[in-house]
């Protein structure tokens, strides 16, 4: 006789075995290791949450010191591996095969672990892709999650940092698997639902607040005359020029630049409400000057940002609130604004060769993906109409004009050189040799150059959409690459050429005033600044205080 | 402690009687450039004094893109350099001679 319901008695005989650590759903801390033995199997797909901004670190902890004659050889399938811990996971056998998308600062340790054979990689997805795998052959067996609270019914609150748990609770809660929260606190009833508690099996009260990095937190103090010279041509030779209203930012300065300037060059050229009124976005500091400024209708964000959560609660009408008032943040959601509603993106990168093709990785490290790929990429599923969007598709055509299809604005913003006079344009990525050292099939590419459309440097705008074949590609390319190899490689006659027909634009070709290039141009010059801007609702974390 | 120095023409002389200006800041990755009209009309000078050695080509190259796209006739740049990138060189530079054209 066939059984259809194997997966359901092997989570029953799993629930039976954690059955006596449980007081209804509740677990005490110190029961947690045995928590994890009783539930968690060899070979488990195991889902540790953690991204670019949350972490479930206490559970990271304590599954990476679990006794490895029960628990080895999981198969980790999760956004971050971020933490110390995630990569001990690997260095003792508890697990062995890696499905992942962002690893920020372990980039280089995940390397080295590679090299040295204790991590079995899968692939390196973007975060929807991974999520995408959650529901057909990466389902997580066991998903160890993070949220602020819980009642005693398993019902959490996840809180402004939101971000994945929805995602990873759907795939793993209704495939039989088994999902257990870490929380700040256990409380009698919670804020508001996040997730429901019949998806949850086990709660534990952490012994600490689960860790959350500021990773979109900029300082402007630190935003130098270079990046202000950027923005000024991305806004005056982009966004103005395309009326791009819906869009995505990336993390880096240039475009935090772009936000501060929004407010001041921006209303000087008379562009309020016309351009950057609605954003998929993390709730970025250097955009309050804006919002306060009547710049922005709506956001919604991946995830949360430290010290935001006060000042998002009280601009509901901007920010997606939910009815107790703080913010929901979910990142499947808002990737997918970012691929089907957003008509640009724009973004910093560290690697940019004759192709276009852009890359974040450097020489011995893997830092993953994140979201950037997808939201710097043409989605062609994508069918509603929007100025930009078809503006862009018809620079791109030669063809007759009835069926072009329009094209998303994906736009890498950089200096040519970057620290320590690296160049940031080179002939070949350094992806391709690290993805030959570590024996990858496929070499990271945070970007590919076909969907590219401009590139930004201090030298100016190329506009790769008006294009015609690679060698003009690659001129343009080198045209804005200034006095890097790439850059003085240049046959400036061609560059020329493609200056006259707009392809290339300087900043002069622009009407832009250098001695604009300013940092007084800057709607804020400091952290504290954005603290005055928010009214006192912004309360950036201490490590960005200096008064 | 290298010095570069390099002498070009440009194809005008830069408008204005302002005689002197100061760009910039001496800090570490930025230069600070004082701009003196003292050279005959159609010439040009930059003379850099820089702690980081080893890229005078790079200097050169752009100093001289400078004079092609600048066309600052009749000025003397003297950068006092504190590592800054050829982006913020040519920043400055361009800076130092709009200065002589707008301010009296």
């Amino acid at each position: 006789m066939a059984t259809w319901h194997k997966q359901r008695d092997e989570r029953q005989r799993r629930l039976e075995a954690a059955g006596r650590l449980a007081t209804g759903k509740i677990v005490h801390a110190g029961d947690t290791k045995s928590l994890f033995e009783a539930v968690i199997r060899p070979g488990d797909r195991v889902c540790l949450e953690g991204d670019n901004q949350k972490q479930a670190d206490f559970f990271a902890e304590v599954l990476a010191g679990v006794d490895k004659s029960i628990v080895h050889d999981l198969h980790i399938v999760q956004s971050g591996i971020v933490l110390q811990a995630h990569l001990d996971l690997f260095e003792r056998g508890i697990a062995r095969k890696l499905d992942f998308s962002y690893s920020g600062p372990q980039g280089a340790a995940i390397a080295r672990a590679l090299s040295a054979g204790k991590i079995e990689l899968g692939a390196i997805h973007t975060y929807i892709e991974l999520y995408a795998r959650y529901f057909m052959d990466l389902t997580p067996n066991v998903a160890l999650l993070a949220a602020v609270c819980a009642d005693r019914d398993g019902n959490l609150y996840t809180g402004p940092n939101t971000e994945d748990t929805p995602t990873i609770v759907e795939a793993t809660a209704f495939k039989s698997g088994i999902v257990i929260a870490q929380v700040n606190k256990i409380v009698d009833k919670v804020p508001r639902v996040d997730i429901p508690g019949d998806r949850v099996d086990f709660v534990v009260e952490a012994d600490r607040p689960f860790y959350v990095e500021p990773l979109f937190t900029r300082d402007p103090a630190n935003v130098t005359e270079g990046q202000i010279l950027m923005a000024m041509m991305a806004i005056k030779g982009i966004y103005a020029e395309y009326g791009v209203k819906r869009l995505n930012h990336g993390i880096g300065f240039p475009t935090a630049a772009i936000e501060l300037l929004l407010p001041t060059y921006g209303e000087r050229l008379g562009l309020k409400g016309k351009i950057a009124t609605t954003w998929a976005l993390n709730p970025h500091p250097t955009l309050i000057p804006a919002i306060e400024s009547g710049w922005v209708e709506q956001i919604h964000c991946f995830g949360s940002e430290v010290g935001m959560d006060d000042y998002m609660a009280a601009r509901s009408d901007v920010y997606f609130t939910g009815h107790d008032g703080s913010l929901r943040s979910n990142r499947m959601m808002c990737q997918n604004a970012g691929l089907y509603a957003c008509d640009m993106f724009i973004g910093s990168t560290l690697q940019i060769d004759l192709a276009g093709n852009s890359s974040t990785v450097t020489p011995g490290r893997i830092a993953g993906f994140g979201g950037a790929p997808n939201m710097g990429a043409d989605s062609h599923g994508r069918r509603h109409p929007t100025d930009p969007w078809l503006k862009a598709g018809r620079e791109a055509s030669d063809g007759p004009a009835a069926l072009t299809r329009g094209r998303k604005l994906v736009v890498q913003v950089l200096e040519t050189f970057g620290e320590k006079m690296v160049p940031n344009f080179v002939e070949k990525l350094d992806s391709l040799e690290l993805a030959e050292k570590l024996n990858l099939e496929l070499a990271p590419v945070m970007i590919y150059g076909d969907d590219v459309t401009h590139i930004v440097t201090e030298e100016g705008i190329a506009n790769l959409l008006l294009c015609r074949g690679p060698a003009e590609r690659e001129q343009a390319i080198r045209g804005v690459a200034g006095f890097t190899d790439v850059g003085r490689g240049r046959d400036r006659a061609a560059v020329e050429a493609l200056r006259q027909r707009g392809i290339i634009r300087r900043p002069e070709d622009l009407g832009i005033e250098i001695l604009d290039a300013n940092r007084q141009l800057l709607a804020a010059h400091s952290i504290e600044d954005l603290v005055t801007w928010s009214g006192g609702l912004y309360r950036p974390p201490s490590k960005f205080r200096n008064w | 402690m290298e010095k570069i120095e390099v002498r070009g023409t440009a194809k005008r002389r830069v408008p204005g009687t302002s005689l002197r200006a100061i760009t910039g800041v001496s800090a570490s990755g930025n230069l600070e450039v004082l701009v003196e009209r003292v050279m005959p009309d159609r010439e040009c000078m930059v003379e850099v004094t820089t702690a980081v050695a080893g890229f005078g080509d790079i200097w050169r190259a752009v100093i001289e893109e400078f004079f092609e796209r600048g066309a600052p006739g009749g000025l003397r740049f003297s950068i006092n350099d504190g590592g800054a990138r050829p982006d913020t060189v040519t920043l400055r530079l361009m800076q130092g001679v709009r200065l002589m054209e707008t301010t009296k």
